[in-house]
């Protein structure tokens, strides 16, 4: 029997792949339409991934790369649940993260913006979802950025993210904002540490997955 | 009027930018920070099958390679069995086989280089075989949603395989067909223009 495919994704929802603004955007795009097709077992299935991949610590941007003391900046939770567009929980689906500094200076060769690096931060991490979808990360709110596009051109402070979810055609990459920048990962107040770390959610929705009808199958309904 | 159904909508994309390694590839960033960087291991020393060595470029709209690309890759066994739960044969599947690698090109050529096995043949629509193939999606900066795209191999009969029989343009199955060059299989990927390779909605 032929595990259930997945539903089609809504091109029109997500960005095309042609926004002239964004300059890179314009020779990286393709100009013929993608051939649509029905999931087969290639892209039903997906890497796995457990906890002897990774360590605890990897899911703590504050702790994860210190080598003199605490990374400088605004501490920071980051947490939400990975759901699919059925509101099911994704568990144990890897999410990883990467962010620039408190001052918009990314830890990579090829990032020559002038404010420094932070000696105590990397910018990256991963963590696999629980049970129940949810996921948490700490570390230090990045700051603004500005990129070669127009002339004076920033973007927001942002992390970046990766899921994988079950299946080679779930994964997604995305860029979280933060409160009051557009986007939007909401303040939650509730998820705060007082007298040490702000907290922001940020839900991530996969592709839901057809119910297999008159199938007795665990994943159908 | 319809009514509204209980749906979420899925998260929208955004581009992966041009610092992703930091995030998915840090040593290519320049730093190392985990007991182990996932994607480096797509077999295991000791995973039956046959070797080959795939090079290739991605290339943008005016021919330039994209040197910032990271590519990742999902194939089957060289039995056609994929390591998942939701493969009917996975009980069958290779040791220590991954199937699943991440792919950075080198910064200053954009060359590509992928180790693996040749995977076998995996069922398609309805259980008829696909020809031999390995999954690609490519992320960039300037690539807003990431781009899915597959790659066969021209010494195999790549005849009766149902998606490249979905191509309406013959010549443009060709941009999925990858070049035995001696001992290395040559795959370029053209994001734009004359010879732009099939991205496929999956």
């Amino acid at each position: 029997m032929t595990p259930a495919p997945y539903y089609q994704r809504d091109r029109r929802w997500h960005p095309p792949a042609l926004t002239p603004d964004y300059k890179t955007s314009v020779a990286r795009s393709p100009r013929l339409p993608m051939l649509s097709l029905e999931g087969t077992l290639s892209e039903i299935t997906g890497p796995t991934f457990g906890h002897s991949d990774i360590d605890p610590i990897d899911a703590d941007l504050i702790r994860n790369h210190a080598r003199t003391g605490d990374p400088v900046g605004e501490r920071i939770i980051v947490h939400g649940r990975v759901l699919d567009e059925n509101a099911r929980p994704v568990p144990g689906t890897l999410v990883e993260i990467w962010q620039a500094n408190v001052g918009g200076r990314y830890r990579h060769k090829k990032d020559s913006y002038l404010a420094p690096i932070d000696p105590n931060f990397s910018g990256c991490g991963r963590v696999l979802t629980d049970d129940q979808g949810r996921y948490a990360f700490r570390t230090i709110k990045p700051g603004a950025y500005p990129g070669r596009n127009w002339v004076n051109n920033w973007r927001p402070a942002h992390i970046h993210l990766s899921v994988f979810g079950r299946a080679f055609s779930q994964g997604l990459i995305t860029q979280m904002y933060f409160e009051g920048d557009p986007l939007i990962a909401p303040l939650d107040l509730n998820a705060t540490l007082p007298l040490d770390r702000l907290a922001y959610r940020f839900d991530i929705v996969l592709r839901g997955r057809r119910s297999t009808f008159f199938e007795n199958r665990p994943e159908g309904n | 009027m319809p009514q509204a159904l209980p749906y979420l909508r899925e998260t929208p994309s955004q581009t992966a930018g041009p610092y992703v390694h930091i995030g998915l590839a840090p040593g290519a960033a320049g730093f190392d920070i985990y007991r182990e960087e996932l994607g480096h291991r797509i077999i295991a020393l000791d995973t039956p099958g046959e070797r080959i060595r795939i090079e290739g470029c991605v290339f943008d709209g005016t021919g330039a390679p994209v040197r910032d690309v990271l590519i990742e890759l999902w194939q089957a066994d060289g039995q056609g069995i994929h390591p998942h739960p939701e493969d009917p044969r996975h009980a069958d599947c290779a040791p220590g086989f991954r199937g699943w690698a991440r792919i950075v090109p080198d910064f200053d050529t954009g060359l590509f280089v992928i180790d693996t096995i040749r995977p076998g043949s995996v069922p398609g629509p309805n259980g008829r075989p696909q020809a031999p193939h390995l999954s690609l999606w490519l992320v960039a900066r300037g690539i807003n949603t990431g781009l899915q795209t597959r790659m066969y191999f021209d010494n195999l009969d790549n005849a009766a395989d149902p998606l490249l029989a979905l191509i309406e343009q013959p010549d443009r199955r060709d941009t999925l067909i990858a070049r035995c060059e001696g001992a290395i299989y040559r795959f370029d990927i053209h994001l734009q223009g004359n010879r732009e390779t099939v991205f496929i909605d999956v």
